[in-house]
């Protein structure tokens, strides 16, 4: 198998937001790890999604619900002809991660702007401090794609086929089982450690120091000196599932691997669990 | 419309705290000093804080991290 041509307009540059934020057919959507700074200003006309109430089941631990996704985008003036940009804080985590649930309920034309939060505030661009208010719209999403995502089920029975490689975005520390939570979080798991046989690429390898995401040849060297390559069956996870959906955007729109999956589950679902193997 | 309001003045530095490295960002939108805090690796926002000044939300920041950071417990790496 070749590694199929990525899809460029996945991504968009700061400046192509600050000229098209104001479009009729384009939603700018902030999506941050810290869910007060959409507040403190943002890109003008972008709405603001919490992931911890609006990017989820919040009874059931899942993705966000087919109804309540359909809520969210209506409200936010989306429809399915809808070109919604993405960005965030900490290089685009949740950014990837609404992207890719998005991408499960079939949204067409999604995309991520490239550098995030940080790039737009570091270049001095202009910042809204008024909730934007859309007219609102219908959504009708698809029935969910789960071949975007893997289950403990699927992580069981195939992390020691030759065939499949699971890559552990998380921070080196967190991989060896040195720390259970990145630095000044919460610890979230009983044990320490990796899935057998998973790879260690930290998310982070993937982004330049500016936040923008390396270049196609520098990622392809990245993923493909650990094994990573287009003929597997990828799959990334890290803690609870963001960080790797970051990853999963690499590999999957910005590298055109054809088949990669996001467990979400992650470390809190391996690293809580009775009699899981774990390697450190 | 232009808002007339831009983030200004951003800096990024890097030092260690309490055995670990740690990204300080501040910046000034209008009147606000903004400061956040990352752990580097792996790159999680885990305190913030706003002031008059950016000393102030610098100082009121990184008195959080502090605090965070004696929280995270090493393990050895050992099976």
């Amino acid at each position: 198998m070749t590694t199929t041509i990525a899809v460029p307009d996945v991504l968009v540059s700061t400046d192509w937001v600050a000229e098209h934020h104001g479009d009729s057919n384009v939603r700018v959507v902030e999506v941050d790890v810290d869910t007060a700074a959409y507040d403190q200003g943002h890109v003008t006309n972008a709405v603001g999604w919490n992931w911890t109430t609006e990017l989820c089941d919040t009874v059931v631990r899942d993705i966000v619900p087919k109804a309540k996704l359909e809520d969210l985008l209506g409200r936010a003036g989306i429809t399915p002809e809808t070109t919604i940009v993405l960005y965030g804080d900490n290089n685009n985590w949740f950014a990837a991660w609404a992207f890719w649930q998005l991408k499960i309920y079939g949204h067409r034309d999604v995309r991520i702007m490239n550098g995030g939060r940080k790039k737009w505030l570091a270049e001095g661009r202009e910042l809204d401090t008024t909730a934007a208010k859309p007219a609102a719209a219908t959504y009708k999403a698809k029935d969910p794609d789960m071949s975007l995502r893997s289950f403990l089920p699927e992580v069981q029975s195939t992390y020691k086929r030759s065939d499949t490689v699971l890559v552990d975005v998380r921070s080196p520390q967190e991989f060896t089982g040195e720390i259970l939570s990145p630095p000044g979080l919460p610890e979230t798991c009983q044990r320490g450690g990796h899935i057998p046989g998973a790879k260690s690429i930290p998310w982070a390898k993937a982004c330049n120091d500016d936040g923008t995401f390396k270049s196609r040849e520098d990622l392809l060297a990245l993923y493909g000196a650990q094994g990573v390559t287009p003929d597997k069956n990828v799959i990334a996870y890290c803690r609870i599932g963001e960080r790797s959906s970051h990853t999963w955007f690499v590999l999957k729109h910005l590298l055109g691997f054809s088949n990669v999956k996001n467990y979400d589950g992650s470390w809190t679902e391996w690293g809580n669990l009775v009699g899981a193997p774990v390697e450190k | 419309m232009s808002t007339g309001l831009k983030s200004e003045e951003y800096r990024e530095t890097r030092r260690e705290l309490d055995g670990w490295p740690i990204n300080i960002t501040s910046y000034r939108v209008g009147d606000k000093w903004y400061c956040s805090i990352d752990n580097v690796s792996p790159g999680a926002r885990f305190a913030r804080a706003e002031g008059s000044t950016r000393e102030e939300a610098d100082t009121t920041a990184l008195v959080k991290a502090a605090r965070y950071l004696k929280q995270t417990r090493r393990y050895p790496t050992t099976s």
